[in-house]
């Protein structure tokens, strides 16, 4: 009888496996990859002017006791054409925005903005995405709030919705605190 | 109509599955004999209903029927005929249909043509079978059917998926289905033993032709899918330990462990228990495979189309189907008589170490495949590659080629070391020789130095069977043997060279600059566009001389789809006896010069050379094995023929 005995066993680790599946399966999938950077400060960087009339966008620019969005966008990607109203609003109610434009150029970036308004007191230009890789990155359009000492307190992947205007504004009160 | 044609044909394919079951059934019990003469002509008839199903699919999207849902979301008219052929499985909905195609027609072929098992015993099968058919039939009719047609059809299709436009990807699937179809029937064949409790010698030689014939389709699928992913992604990689690959990977291990015990129970009718095992955790493996890639819940460079109900679908299939055979086979096991003994010191023993390594492999893909699903159960997300798998599972290779180099050697049931002393010797020093001159004359890291020194011992040892025996009259599966073991250490000597010595070249060229990598010059010589059917791209010229012989051209593109937009990499490839070098032209940087990526890779196309050989070994088995289970069955006939004619001479 001890091949019985071995062979239930096997049986409860398939059980154990078919239960682990049910349980992935019933879960909601998260397919997005969240940076490892929040609650750190952000690298040393320096970047360039996008565009002329605003100035660049450095690291120290961010650790000045004032706490920002930081928008990662480019004039090529369509959400970020989207969510141009909410950032507007965002500024509306009084959120100092700064952005690094991701591979672009600039008589681009100058169209967005006149199609799209510009809500960004700095933009940095961004050629080879070394800064979105070194701020845990992954895609076009993110936000992340970054308090007064230039740590980073959240991220926001994807297009701002406007239903997520309060939340944002409330994560940006919690860095000024 | 054809669509609604298809249809049909599949729901009665089904109604036949269904009566093929019931009729297996209660054909078992006394009184039953009508109905089991039913069983083997509804597998015919099965079988042919859904190979008329499927050519019906086959040609909704040979004309881009744009009616049919499936036609308009995977094709499209401006696509060559073969890739619209192969567009009509590159999808889920087709694939299952393929998959369900190919295990009726294997069915319909057994219920034909075998006739040496008990009748009952083979009633069982025919009927576990037709269980497990059932639910993949359910499973395309109630929430992946093919046919589906659209109330308003489009102008135009949606066009293919562009990494599907490639020859080797379109016969991928239909390779890996046949391979996972065959281990369904030795599932089958194992439930159906274990019904009627007879495993015996004669069970293990059914299964065996399509134990063989799955695993060469696996062999070969994995190999042309490893080639594939090598070329066409443009990384120059061949292999990434991507869930997908795995789950690829896992039944080929299964059904690896389960030729070598179903040809010590055929020949020694020993290991009869651990046959059967192996038999229902091929299958199983097969099946998880399916759903971890189906399902979507792990996260791989393979995009199918997921969907949660389909994946909690073949979940309960996979819980039903081998749920159901494992309890069986709890509740059997113990009543199955034990086989014949054996010493450790004999083929049984060289091949059931064989087996436990092969399965312990088996577990450690499995483990690092499902790790980070387990620890997303607890909120950690985690991925694990090549840092785990290679040195992990390298820790049971090891020992499982020292013994293949060994087994092969000696007598079944009982044999002495010292009688295969000299050919152990001499492999031993091939493996010595190759690691002190490796050691001496370059400084390599642990597992490709581990992996040269069994290649060579494996590679000298694989042909020792033959010595000593007339090469004419060795059976063709012996000369099978041979070369598939051959072929493991030609692999293995390709992937230990290529982990060794691959040169990179990442690097930014202007038009008329040169760029050494390894021994090889290569020339940006231009860039012009290139407009193909359905795409335009922009190719790169270069021009490229080994050690400073004659300039060779290559042109790789940068290839921008336009129905259904997505820019791919189109490497070039330069092949020479002793490896590849490999090109890839990325992006115009802002100075007018072009990203290349540039590989030196020695010896690389031993790996799938490799695996070649595997499968042809594989293959010569295969036909030597049917072709003597044919005489035998032209003997047998002779043999009652003339019985009958005795029989009937007047006393």
């Amino acid at each position: 009888m001890k091949g019985v005995r071995w062979s239930l066993w096997v049986l409860v680790a398939f059980a154990a496996l078919v239960g682990l599946f049910a349980l992935q399966l019933s879960r909601p999938k998260h397919d997005q990859v969240e940076s490892t950077m929040i609650g750190q400060p952000v690298p040393q960087f320096a970047l360039g002017a996008a565009v002329p009339e605003l100035p660049g966008l450095s690291s120290a620019d961010l650790a000045n006791g004032q706490p920002h969005l930081l928008n990662i966008f480019a004039s090529w990607c369509i959400p970020c054409a989207a969510e141009a109203p909410q950032l507007a609003a965002l500024k509306g109610q009084g959120a100092p925005i700064v952005a690094v434009a991701i591979r672009d150029r600039t008589n681009d970036l100058e169209d967005f903005f006149q199609r799209y308004g510009n809500p960004f007191s700095r933009v940095g230009k961004d050629d080879t995405s070394r800064i979105q890789f070194l701020i845990g990155s992954s895609g076009v359009p993110e936000t992340f709030v970054i308090d007064g000492k230039g740590i980073i307190r959240h991220q926001h992947i994807g297009e701002i919705r406007p239903e997520d205007i309060p939340n944002l504004m409330n994560r940006l009160k919690e860095a000024g605190a | 109509m054809i669509a609604e044609l298809g249809l049909a044909a599949l729901w009665l394919a089904a109604a036949l599955a269904a009566l093929q079951l019931v009729a297996a059934w209660l054909g078992q019990r006394a009184g039953g004999e009508t109905l089991a003469r039913v069983v083997r002509p509804a597998a015919v008839m099965q079988a042919l209903l859904c190979g008329l199903a499927f050519l019906m699919l086959l040609w909704t999207f040979a004309r881009t029927d744009l009616s049919v849902a499936l036609v308009v979301e995977n094709s499209g008219s401006d696509a060559p005929m073969i890739y619209k052929i192969a567009a009509a499985w590159g999808n889920h909905e087709g694939s299952m249909l393929l998959w369900i195609t190919i295990m009726a027609l294997a069915g319909g072929l057994i219920a034909l043509i075998e006739h040496r098992l008990p009748e009952k015993t083979m009633l069982a099968t025919l009927g576990a079978q037709a269980f497990v058919g059932l639910g993949f039939y359910a499973f395309i009719v109630f929430a992946s059917n093919p046919f589906t047609r659209v109330a308003m059809p489009p102008a135009d299709g949606n066009g293919l998926n562009p990494a599907l436009q490639d020859i080797g990807l379109a016969m991928h699937p239909p390779t890996l289905y046949c391979g996972y179809v065959g281990l369904s029937i030795a599932f089958s064949f194992a439930v159906g033993a274990l019904l009627t409790r007879q495993v015996t010698p004669d069970f293990a030689r059914v299964m065996r032709p399509w134990i063989l014939g799955a695993w060469i389709f696996l062999t070969l699928g994995i190999t042309a899918g490893s080639y594939w992913s090598y070329y066409e992604l443009g990384w120059g990689g061949w292999w990434f330990w991507d869930p997908v690959e795995n789950a690829s990977l896992m039944p080929w291990l299964a059904a690896t462990a389960l030729l070598h015990s179903a040809s010590v129970l055929a020949s020694r009718d020993a290991l009869r228990t651990w046959t059967i095992m192996l038999g229902v955790i091929a299958f199983s493996m097969s099946m998880i495979g399916t759903f971890l890639v189906r399902s979507g819940i792990l996260t791989s460079v393979h995009a199918f189309a997921v969907d949660p109900t389909r994946g909690t679908f073949i979940l309960v299939l996979l819980a039903i189907n081998i749920g159901g055979a494992l309890a069986l086979f709890a509740a059997r096991a113990g009543t199955i008589a034990e086989g014949e003994r054996f010493s450790p010191l004999s083929r049984e023993g060289a091949l059931v170490i064989n087996n436990v390594t092969l399965c312990a492999v088996l577990g450690i893909v499995l483990v690092g495949t499902l790790y980070p699903l387990l620890t997303e159960a607890f909120g950690l997300r985690v991925s694990v590659g090549p840092p785990y798998f290679n040195p992990v599972s390298m820790v049971f290779v090891t020992p499982m080629l020292m013994v293949l180099a060994i087994g092969p050697l000696l007598r079944w049931r009982r044999d002495s070391f010292a009688r295969v002393r000299a050919p152990v010797l001499l492999a031993a020093a091939a493996a010595l020789i190759a690691l002190l001159g490796l050691w001496l004359l370059a400084g390599m890291a642990l597992l490709p130095l581990l992996g040269l020194t069994l290649a060579a011992g494996v590679a000298v040892s694989a042909f020792m069977p033959l010595r000593g025996r007339s090469l004419k009259r060795l059976p063709l599966s012996v000369w099978g043997m041979a070369i598939s073991h051959f072929g493991i250490a030609v692999a293995l000597f390709g992937m230990s060279v290529d982990t060794a010595f691959t040169v990179e070249k990442l690097t930014a060229a202007g038009v008329g600059e040169t760029v050494a990598v390894g021994p090889w010059q290569v020339r940006l010589t231009s860039v012009e566009p290139v407009a193909g059917p359905n795409w335009t791209s922009l190719a790169g010229r270069l021009s490229a001389s080994y050690r400073g012989g004659p300039a060779h051209e290559l042109a790789p593109q940068s290839r921008t789809f336009w129905a259904r937009p997505q820019t791919t990499a189109e490497s070039a490839l330069l092949t020479r006896w002793n490896g590849q070098l490999y090109t890839v032209i990325g992006e115009e940087t802002q100075d007018g010069r072009w990203q290349l990526r540039l590989w030196w890779k020695p010896f690389v196309t031993f790996i799938w050379l490799g695996g070649m050989l595997i499968g042809l070994g594989g293959l010569l088995a295969l036909i030597g094995r049917v072709a003597s289970d044919l005489r035998r069955r032209a003997a047998a006939r002779k043999i009652a023929a003339r019985q009958a004619d005795v029989a009937e001479v007047p006393r």
